[in-house]
């Protein structure tokens, strides 16, 4: 199972993600960040707070977005993985192309450092 | 049969002789010496060979159609009406000759119709009996054997002679067999087995059978105007018995199908609905296919409520677009349009509970309109696998035009055509599962040859290989490639996601490792290439993790870089300590681009004897158990620490046998790949 629920701020884009992100949930994922995308906002956060695992396919859908990232010059910033998840990113090397902060806060700051 | 039939003949042949005779002797007033009992014992035998060769015709033809028996016995009573009114002619013709009034010739005349009279009132209650015992309970067969044997018996009734008139016991009897015969001619089942058309023609077949029997009794029984007598004595209990009987039986018969009549199209509309049901239910059986189902569905079901037009509306999924397909009976596709809209706008629409559905969306509509060339519309819908597959219209000119009984009906149709289609659906799915079953087994076994069997080596270590999948096809991968004497190239992958697509780039993974290898790369390198090839062949959201290793037994070395695989274990015999090797790396397709190259890095260490090298997947390190704990890396440090000493089999094999005591009963939804290096 899992959730995605979309939040427009003022000047960036939330995408709190709850639940399991495995291979048929991934879809689902993917479903969500492309409507973000899709609006062609310069900030984007997403919320993995309450994200308990994601598979391969789950990063995947992750991965697929880097270049759009850099292309479009967006601040995608994730925030409030957990160790498990965390780790998973570092393993795959995700970790030195995505931004990875721990609170909200370092997230935001993240977006108006830029 | 042919034998009592010759036998018949001969005592009929006999018995007009005879009667000749007697004339003669009378005349002359000769006693020819023959006891009154013979001429009376020679007709009782010919009644009872002809009823026995009645007897055997009638079991010999089996057949059941009644009408078929009528027209027999019509048959012969037409013939013995002709030859006796042949004879009453030749009678007529000849009255004002000699021989008028010759006796013996008189005789002759009598004896022939005497003898065609008995046998067609002797085929009639053969056929009779047939129709009485038509669907027979245990109860009428005695009934009717009581009834026969009295009759038979009656025949020899005349041996004590005496006639309806003066005996009392020829009343009695008389009266008892009328009375049987009574009741006997209330069965009349057969009846309700013919249809309409049949019935007219067995009112008309009875009719005259019934005048032809009037006809004989009174040319036996009512003499001539010229005799005085008013009724020549009766005098024969089985002939007055049988005429009684039969006259009682046509009669019943002709009224019980009179009044039938009205009734007949109502039996016949049932036996219908009866076949209908079960073509819907056989259709499957005869291979064919979804629209010969539903166009009998229409049919039977326009037939049954009388619709004078209907359609079907079966909503097919053809490539996501919902397109319903339509298929109408006695109506045009302006018409139905029209009544669609008049569908939307009525006002009077009744909702009928279906009884056997729980949603409301399957209740059937009765809808009324006030002016239009329909004035009732019945709505069905067709459940198929629980869900709506289509709508039955059925249109009536007449308001009110469906009855509680119809509806039942449709809903019986509709119902048995649902499960001839969902059996028929079914069964497809069935086939193509098997199919897709087939397809999968050949992928495995493809796959499984894309995974070496021997992993190249040499005396410096032992290689030893596991791995699994959860369905039939996976995306781990390992291989090895012996580059030198004394250097060898070991591989560990794994495809993101899992299944058939990650089965797929697992082996485009096989043919890049199989050609870069030859080239022998810095595993750095190597990646790097790697990574250009598969960047033009992967899915966008898929991406490979690998692991290479270049084992270099001359100089004890080993050099590796890892893609964003899971970091290898590594046992120290030195140390006796087991620890992950730590390096940094990005898994193969994540970055597509020549940046790439900046995020691979070598590594390079040297080994000592015994040491170990696990290289695994994350189906390993990720598996978990029921209360979501993962197998992890802790674990196992403490595996490989407590069982280095052993040879490479015995740590896979230990390895495993931990995994499966971690999981316990909680199936391992991953593929888990392992290969266990061992130092010399």
């Amino acid at each position: 199972m899992l959730e995605i629920v979309q939040t427009n701020e003022n000047n960036y884009i939330s995408i709190a993600v709850t639940g399991d992100a495995d291979a048929s949930s991934s879809i689902k994922l993917d479903k969500g960040l492309r409507s973000a995308f899709d609006e062609s906002h310069s900030n984007i956060i997403i919320d993995c707070t309450n994200l308990n695992y994601i598979s391969s396919a789950g990063l995947g859908v992750f991965m697929s977005y880097i270049e759009e990232i850099n292309q479009t010059n967006t601040t995608f910033v994730i925030y409030g993985l957990s160790e498990k998840v965390l780790k998973v990113f570092g393993i795959l090397g995700l970790d030195q192309l995505l931004i990875l902060k721990n609170t909200k806060e370092e997230a935001l700051v993240e977006l108006n450092g830029l | 049969m042919r034998i009592s039939l010759a036998i018949s003949t001969l005592l009929w042949l006999i018995m007009t002789l005879l009667d000749v005779l007697q004339v003669l002797a009378v005349r002359s007033d000769v006693d020819l010496g023959i006891s009154p009992i013979v001429p009376v014992l020679i007709i009782d035998f010919f009644f009872v060979f002809v009823v026995l060769f009645y007897r055997l015709r009638i079991t010999k033809v089996e057949s059941t159609d009644f009408i078929d028996y009528l027209w027999r016995v019509f048959a012969i009573g037409l013939i013995a009406t002709l030859v006796s009114l042949a004879l009453g002619l030749f009678n007529n013709s000849i009255a004002d000759s000699a021989l008028a009034n010759n006796p013996f010739l008189e005789e002759v005349l009598y004896s022939i119709r005497f003898g065609l009279i008995s046998v067609f009132l002797v085929s009639t209650f053969t056929v009779w009996k047939k129709l009485i015992l038509y669907q027979k309970s245990k109860r009428l067969v005695i009934w009717w054997n009581v009834f026969e044997g009295v009759i038979l018996l009656s025949i020899f009734f005349n041996l004590i002679g005496g006639d309806l008139q003066t005996n009392d016991l020829f009343k009695i009897l008389f009266g008892v067999i009328t009375l049987m015969a009574l009741i006997l001619s209330a069965n009349l089942k057969w009846v309700a087995f013919l249809n309409f058309k049949q019935k007219w023609k067995s009112i008309l077949l009875i009719l005259l059978i019934t005048i032809y029997l009037g006809y004989f009794f009174t040319s036996i029984y009512v003499p001539g105007e010229e005799t005085m007598d008013i009724l020549k004595s009766i005098d024969n209990l089985f002939i007055v018995s049988l005429f009684v009987f039969l006259l009682f039986y046509s009669i019943f018969s002709l009224l019980v199908i009179l009044f039938n009549l009205p009734t007949s199209s109502v039996f016949e509309k049932k036996m219908e609905e009866a076949i209908n049901f079960q073509r819907l239910s056989q259709s499957i059986q005869q291979g064919e296919n979804e629209n010969q189902i539903f166009d009998i569905l229409l049919t039977s079901s326009m037939s049954a409520v009388y619709a004078d037009a209907g359609w079907l509306e079966i909503e097919r999924n053809k490539q996501g677009t919902e397109e319903s397909e339509i298929r109408r009976k006695n109506l045009s596709p302006t018409n139905r349009l029209e009544v669609i809209e008049q569908i939307k706008v009525s006002k009077q629409k009744y909702v009928l509970k279906n009884p056997l559905s729980k949603a409301s969306e399957q209740d059937q509509t009765l809808i009324l309109f006030k002016k239009s060339n329909f004035r009732s519309v019945l709505i069905v819908p067709l459940i198929i696998q629980e869900k709506i597959a289509g709508h039955m219209y059925l249109l009536n000119e007449l308001s009110d035009g469906f009855n509680k009984e119809m509806i039942n009906i449709i809903n019986t149709f509709a119902s048995q055509a649902s499960i001839s289609i969902e059996n028929f659906r079914l069964l497809g799915e069935a086939l193509e599962n098997e199919r897709y079953k087939k397809e999968l087994n050949i992928a495995k076994k493809v796959q499984r040859a894309l995974l070496p069997v021997n992993l190249d080596h040499n005396d410096s270590f032992q290689i030893h290989a596991f791995t699994q999948a959860p369905d039939e096809v996976g995306g781990d991968y390992y291989d090895t490639f012996r580059l030198s004497e004394h250097k060898f190239a070991v591989v560990i992958g794994d495809v993101s996601g899992k299944g058939t697509s990650a089965a797929f780039h697992m082996s485009q993974m096989k043919g890049i490792f199989q050609s870069l290898v030859q080239l022998d790369l810095a595993p750095d390198e190597f990646l790097v290439k790697a990574n250009k090839a598969l960047s033009g062949c992967l899915e966008k959201t898929s991406f490979i993790t690998l692991s290479y290793f270049v084992i270099d037994t001359e100089h004890k070395s080993v050099e590796y870089s890892r893609a964003g695989h899971c970091p290898t274990l590594f046992y120290s015999s030195q140390n006796s300590s087991a620890e992950f090797l730590e390096n940094k790396g990005l898994g193969l397709g994540i970055l597509r681009n020549d940046s790439f190259k900046n995020y691979v890095f070598v590594n390079k260490m040297t080994f000592q004897k015994d040491d170990v090298i696990v290289l695994y997947t994350d189906g390993i390190s990720e598996a978990s158990n029921n209360s979501g704990e993962e197998f992890g890396y802790d674990r196992m440090k403490k595996i490989l620490t407590d069982n280095a000493k052993f040879d490479a089999v015995s740590i896979q094999k230990t390895f495993i046998k931990k995994l499966f005591e971690f999981c316990e009963d909680k199936n391992l939804n991953d593929d888990y790949t392992m290969v266990v290096i061992k130092f010399k």
